[in-house]
């Protein structure tokens, strides 16, 4: 669609468009609560290049949404505060940048899809004002050609009869099309890295596959990189280029998409692939991960997961915290005794 | 079937639509469960599965009477449970027990876990002498692995997988035959979902109970059910055994709701019989006619649009499918 607007689009000062799409660095968010201080995200470090998607796979507290936000420059602060790391897009670090420019990042270059579309859209506005305006703030164009590329782009994500819902309130579109038109929103300004953070959880599974196969689409035609946030491992296998498994802050494990089903290095990748049950398989007791994940003003000292672990030994009980050891390339896992769990020897 | 502790027979529950504020005027009808037959044997598991609007969270309101049907009745034992009233209700609803599916909003804030649990035995006096109570509710909290230490906590202290077990005791407590989960792990983590549900296969084990398991997820409801039935717009196209439903669906939709399931195993990305439906579910207030999928349906000739195809076992389908074309089309190995 849209030559026009990448003319259009705004840059930013100090962009390398030879460096990697994303790089976050060390990043470290805690949210200071009356309960303590939070360590939402421990020191994480992954990158993304344009045309692959990575999935940040992790139950509900490990950070994947924070991560998120803390990307977009969306986090609520108060509480929530970046205290450490970069964020570096095209070799710029966002976090050392003015409101302003983050503003101009924001949309045109990365943009968000969120889990639940219904609270993302505004309830008075109808979608196509709620899409247009992204052409007027950030295009400068007028009221009526706003609204003719809000049709466009409703088109591009098939919604039927898009000339005439484009003047319908979120309300009145079900929930599966209420993420088509969040997808239309975050794809206007053609973003170079797309995060979708729990994009279907909300949808039944039929509307899931629907509102997936749309989103691989669109990001292969338009080579965009695109972070997958989710607790679905049947999902991301379907979707996904490479893996970063989070737990208690920090990513425990990192593979390409085949290896981390074929062998997992990390004892908690392993834990979630046997404790899920498959529609292909008539399962007998599913092996439980016992306990909780831990509180998060509360991580426990060495390897955050030791105590819900199988193949835990003193050495984990007690810092240093396991690093990211490199196995091959491209596969690391933050465990002591990462050989055990595969079965190597 | 032997020993059959639960039957519905043409079960309907329509909710009217109205327009006007003084001078209500019925305009229509939310047909959200439209005829259901269903039978539930001793310690057997009936997984119900559908998607959204499919009538079958209204359904587990029928069987434990929160709503009550339009018509149809609903025999509990020999007893329809649907036409008793005052105690004779209250007595009958003992043996019918529901575990709801957020366990944040489903336990008083203001209770301990202990008057959560004992709520039961004061609303069913008889079950159980006063005296006996507290010794009662200490053994269920036991037996289902939390701590008895823990009685005089409040739910906010507790986990959303030990809330849903809390809530599981309290359905347990006035040792009903049947139990009825209306989708129980669906707001948990897949680590914790896996140990509720291994607590209720454990439960059934040792106690002998009847479940009737509503979920959206395919997965979970294959772990854990005997039979399961295909909702579709307030109605069951198709019920079987669950092979007959995972490895030889019958009906378009099955196949379809079954193919859109993501599989965790990134080899077969690609390779899998994806059916991928167009549209929406149609509304439940105005149901296309005939076989009420017709309209997503890649298989739908006129017959379909005039005609609704009956719930029964046919040529090409052993179990019961309500579809012309009935066939069998296995969607979960098939790789091409």
């Amino acid at each position: 669609m849209s030559d026009v607007s990448v003319d259009m689009s705004p840059s930013l000062a100090g962009v390398k468009m030879t460096a990697p799409l994303l790089e976050v660095e060390e990043l470290k968010v805690e949210f200071r609560t009356r309960a303590g201080i939070a360590k939402a995200i421990n020191g994480v470090s992954f990158e993304v290049n344009s045309g692959e998607t990575l999935a940040i796979l992790g139950e509900s507290g490990c950070g994947k949404s924070v991560t998120a936000q803390a990307i977009m420059g969306i986090l609520d602060t108060p509480p929530g505060y970046i205290t450490g790391g970069q964020i570096r897009y095209r070799g710029v670090d966002l976090l050392k940048r003015t409101d302003e420019e983050r503003r101009l990042v924001r949309a045109n270059k990365i943009a968000m899809i969120f889990q639940d579309a219904l609270s993302a859209l505004n309830p008075v506005f109808t979608v196509g004002f709620q899409l247009a305006e992204l052409f007027r703030k950030h295009r400068g164009m007028s009221r009526a050609d706003g609204k003719k590329r809000a049709v466009e782009l409703l088109d591009l994500v098939k919604i039927p009869a898009a000339r005439q819902r484009v003047s319908d309130f979120p309300h009145q579109f079900s929930g599966g099309m209420r993420q088509r038109v969040m997808i239309a929103m975050s794809l206007a300004l053609d973003p170079e890295l797309l995060i979708a953070d729990e994009p279907t959880t909300a949808l039944d599974v039929t509307v899931q596959a629907q509102i997936m196969s749309l989103l691989a689409e669109l990001q292969r035609e338009r080579q965009m990189g695109m972070i997958l946030i989710t607790h679905d491992m049947g999902v991301v296998a379907d979707v996904a280029d490479r893996i970063n498994i989070m737990y208690a802050g920090r990513i425990v494990e990192k593979a390409p998409v085949y290896d981390i089903y074929a062998k997992p290095s990390h004892p908690y990748t392993k834990a979630l692939l046997e404790s899920i049950p498959r529609v292909d398989l008539k399962g007998q007791q599913l092996n439980v991960i016992r306990g909780l994940p831990p509180n998060l003003t509360r991580i426990p000292a060495g390897c955050a997961f030791n105590p819900r672990c199988r193949y835990v030994r003193d050495a984990c009980k007690v810092d240093p915290i396991p690093p990211l050891y490199e196995i091959k390339p491209g596969i690391s896992s933050a465990c002591h005794f990462w050989k055990e769990v595969r079965g190597d020897d | 079937m032997t020993d059959v502790v639960l039957e519905t027979r043409d079960l309907v529950k329509y909710f009217p639509l109205t327009r006007g504020i003084l001078l209500k005027k019925k305009i229509g009808d939310v047909k959200a469960v439209d005829g259901i037959n269903i039978q539930l044997a001793r310690g057997e598991t009936l997984g119900v599965v559908g998607e959204s609007g499919c009538g079958k969270s209204t359904l587990a309101k029928l069987l434990v009477g929160l709503e009550k049907p339009t018509s149809g009745s609903i025999v509990v034992r020999g007893k329809d449970i649907s036409k008793l009233s005052g105690e004779a209700t209250r007595k009958a609803r003992r043996n019918i027990q529901l575990v709801m599916q957020d366990p944040y909003t489903s336990l008083n804030p203001r209770m301990t876990v202990g008057d959560i649990v004992a709520e039961p035995f004061q609303i069913h006096p008889d079950v159980a002498p006063k005296g006996a109570i507290r010794g009662r509710v200490q053994e269920l909290i036991d037996l289902v692995g939390l701590n008895p230490d823990h009685i005089n906590r409040y739910p906010h202290q507790f986990s959303g997988g030990q809330r849903q077990r809390i809530g599981i005791a309290r359905a347990l407590a006035l040792k009903p035959e049947i139990i009825l989960c209306d989708e129980p792990v669906s707001a948990l983590d897949v680590s914790i979902q896996a140990q509720v549900m291994n607590l209720l296969d454990e439960l059934q084990r040792e106690l002998g109970l009847s479940y009737i398991f509503i979920a959206h997820d395919l997965s979970v409801v294959r772990h854990i059910a005997d039979r399961v039935a295909v909702m579709y717009l307030g109605k069951i196209v198709e019920i079987g055994s669950d092979i007959q439903i995972y490895e030889q669906p019958t009906h378009p939709y099955t196949q379809a709701l079954l193919s859109a399931v993501p599989v965790p195993d990134p080899t077969l990305r690609g390779h899998r019989d994806q059916i991928v439906l167009q549209g929406d579910v149609p509304s439940p207030a105005n149901p296309p006619s005939g076989c009420r999928f017709r309209t997503r349906c890649w298989k739908a000739q006129e017959i379909c649009a005039t005609q609704e195809p009956l719930l029964e076992i046919r040529q090409k389908s052993a179990h019961p499918s309500a579809c012309h074309f009935a066939e069998v089309r296995d969607v979960i190995h098939a790789t091409q």
